[in-house]
């Protein structure tokens, strides 16, 4: 078997979804060509131009487009170039798509799938770097996913087009050709709203999702040569989160360490921090520790910047030995 | 008195200029005697409909109302052209007149103002006046305005994509013209020529703000011209012109000739909404001078002098209305109100990813 990196993961998973379902069609900025990051190459032609559509740049027109298109049959998914592009079109995702299903009782509904890069590493400065998955984790209607691996990226777009309400899918822009992976064939289904063990430990549990969440595997081999056992659980759906998944790797680690790019304040981390100290807070021995992106607009372009905003691998050892040792 | 009877050809109106050019499509058949009456009928239970509303407000009954009176002829001669169940309507908070003539009952808008549980539109979670109506196809909209032209531009693209023969038509005010997404879903309708009709009812007021606060033109319907769509001005006080304009667009989108962006001029002789004091901002000599325009009377007029209905089946239809008013809001202010444990149902599909727990 060959391994195969998310970026191929996420072009094959869109080949067979279009394959299998007439009603798919995919639009966004430059997808025809392939997008800008070659997510959408070939589409086309295999598709052709009824299925695979270039859109105004019109974040608010072509996904609120998309949103009709879901109600009236078809099962769109969006390509948003950035997620710092997004904000026009949360008019159309926040106060139709999100809130759709439950003003009509059921009535009228939006299976619309919305891919969307986000995050730093690439030198995309402040408008091509954000993660803004809390934004959207705030708005009860939305399902909200982060995938990591090339294997949970091809099957939770499989989830995500099957699912009939609206998904917004993110993508770490940094892991799309860096994270490879071979993929088994058949591929398990993976379910939206499903958390994943990627280690089991039980001095400290890591919570990360998509790039963090390698970053935390590394911090955690290198904490093994310390004798410090971690467990790293990736959440790959932030909204709705897994609270059993995150409860189980509190109570068995008593300490925490939540870690995002996202900025800290009122980052998914303060979420899943409140659900830990009101349901286990017994068990814990320290108090629950966030790493996450700082309270700035976002990251700077120039490299020193970058890193300086990023969380990596030895700042999130640090951060699990300063709470081992707490 | 039949509601549902669709038009049929007539001679009473062909032709127009637009008709010597290939592209356009060809002369619209004009409503037959008797659907005049019905849609005269539908004029006037909206309107007792809207008064009566605006009443259970002030006596308490219903927190808030929003209505459309003056609207009538725009709301109801451009249903007038449409086949209803077919093709896709999204309207906003102004169409109680709309969603009368697509056909939902006064019992349906009584439980609507009332915010009842077996309210279609919404069960009691929005405000009155947001339709939604799944036989009529009539999908629900928001309070936030103009959000809904991208997505009538969607459903219009779904049915051209499946081969569907329906249109897709969307209402909203003169003022949301203003919206970036009116703009966005009017370019995203041209550049996929998609069978939409855009019905501006143009009242002349967003709220308190005059046009001319409004925008710089005068015509909305010159905004056409800047995304390669149709445009076109009526007299939107006028069922029969409204109709007859209407059905040109409509053609035109069934037959793939792309959207229309079809201005309708009219006024609505009450308040914004409930809650809103049109002596702030308008004379009553300007009132005044716009019930001399009434679309209501304008067409009575016009049945009587046609010889189509005498002025006693006029009033004796009135009566009617207002008779089917009073039994509907007694059937209506007798239902069982929403649940209050039902507030988290309908969010998912699957009730599982509901992240808090149900009430209890």
């Amino acid at each position: 078997m060959t391994e195969t990196s998310i970026a191929e993961a996420i072009q094959s998973a869109h080949r067979e979804i279009m394959r299998d379902d007439d009603r798919v069609i995919l639009l966004g900025e430059d997808v025809e060509a392939g997008g800008v990051f070659r997510i959408t190459n070939g589409l086309r032609d295999e598709f052709g131009p009824h299925r695979v559509f270039d859109t105004p740049l019109s974040e608010a027109g072509f996904t609120g487009a998309a949103i009709g298109a879901a109600i009236g049959g078809m099962r769109p998914i969006v390509e948003i170039q950035f997620v710092d592009f997004i904000l026009p079109a949360l008019n159309q995702l926040i106060s139709e798509a999100a809130k759709m299903r439950y003003r009509s009782l059921g009535t009228w509904t939006v299976p619309l799938v919305v891919r969307t890069p986000y995050g730093g590493g690439v030198h995309g400065g402040l408008y091509h770097s954000q993660s803004m998955e809390a934004l959207f984790a705030h708005v009860p209607g939305l399902k909200v996913v982060m995938p990591a691996t090339p294997a949970d990226a091809k099957a939770l777009l499989h989830s995500a087009v099957q699912d009939p309400d609206p998904v917004i899918f993110l993508e770490h822009k940094r892991s799309y050709r860096l994270i490879r992976e071979e993929i088994p064939d058949p591929l398990p289904p993976v379910p939206i709203g499903q958390a994943a063990l990627r280690r089991d430990g039980q001095d400290v549990a890591i919570i990360a999702t998509g790039l963090t969440l390698h970053h935390s595997l590394a911090a955690a081999q290198q904490l093994q040569a310390e004798n410090i056992d971690c467990l790293v659980l990736d959440l790959r759906t932030v909204l709705p989160l897994d609270k059993s998944a995150i409860l189980d790797a509190a109570r068995r680690t008593g300490k925490v360490l939540i870690v995002h790019e996202d900025h800290l304040t009122g980052g998914i981390g303060a979420e899943v921090a409140a659900i830990i100290a009101g349901e286990a807070f017994e068990y814990l021995d320290a108090p629950i520790q966030r790493l996450a992106g700082p309270d700035v607009p976002a990251m700077g372009y120039h490299p020193a910047l970058e890193q300086a905003f990023l969380p990596n691998p030895d700042t999130i050892a640090t951060a699990a030995r300063d709470l081992v040792a707490y | 008195m039949t509601t549902t009877q669709q038009p049929q050809p007539s001679a009473a109106s062909t032709a127009s200029a637009h008709s010597e050019h290939a592209d356009e499509p060809a002369p619209s058949p004009g409503l037959t005697h008797e659907e005049l009456i019905t849609r005269w009928y539908q004029m006037v239970l909206a309107r007792k409909i809207g008064e009566r509303w605006f009443v259970l407000n002030r006596q308490g009954k219903a927190p808030f109302v929003i209505t459309g009176q003056g609207h009538e002829a725009t709301q109801v001669g451009t249903v007038a052209a449409l086949s209803v169940g077919k093709d896709w309507v999204v309207p906003y908070y102004r169409d109680l007149g709309v969603a009368l003539a697509l056909g939902m009952t006064p019992n349906e808008l009584m439980l609507n103002v009332f915010a009842k549980a077996d309210d279609p539109n919404s069960g009691g979670r929005q405000m009155p006046a947001h339709w939604s109506h799944k036989r009529l196809r009539m999908v629900s909209g928001s309070s936030v305005v103009g959000t809904q032209l991208p997505i009538a531009a969607g459903l219009a693209w779904a049915a051209k994509l499946q081969d569907h023969d329906a249109v897709a038509v969307t209402y909203l005010g003169e003022g949301s013209t203003n919206q970036g997404e009116f703009h966005e879903g009017l370019n995203f309708a041209a550049v996929q020529r998609l069978p939409l009709v855009v019905v501006v009812e143009n009242n002349g007021y967003a709220i308190t703000e005059i046009q001319a606060k409004e925008m710089a033109i005068t015509d909305v319907a010159d905004r056409a011209q800047a995304y390669g769509v149709r445009g076109a001005v009526v007299d939107g006080n006028d069922l029969i012109e409204v109709h007859r304009a209407m059905q040109i667009a409509v053609q035109a989108a069934r037959r793939g000739h792309g959207p229309t962006l079809l201005e309708a001029k009219t006024y609505r002789i009450v308040p914004h909404s409930s809650d809103d004091d049109d002596r702030r901002y308008r004379t009553s000599e300007e009132l005044d001078l716009w019930r001399t325009r009434d679309p209501i009377d304008r067409l009575r007029t016009h049945l009587l002098e046609a010889h189509i209905l005498t002025s006693e089946q006029a009033d004796e239809l009135a009566a009617k209305a207002a008779e089917e008013v009073r039994l509907a809001e007694a059937f209506a202010a007798a239902a069982p109100d929403p649940d209050p444990a039902s507030l988290t149902t309908h969010l998912y599909a699957d009730p599982s990813a509901q992240p808090t727990p149900s009430l209890p």
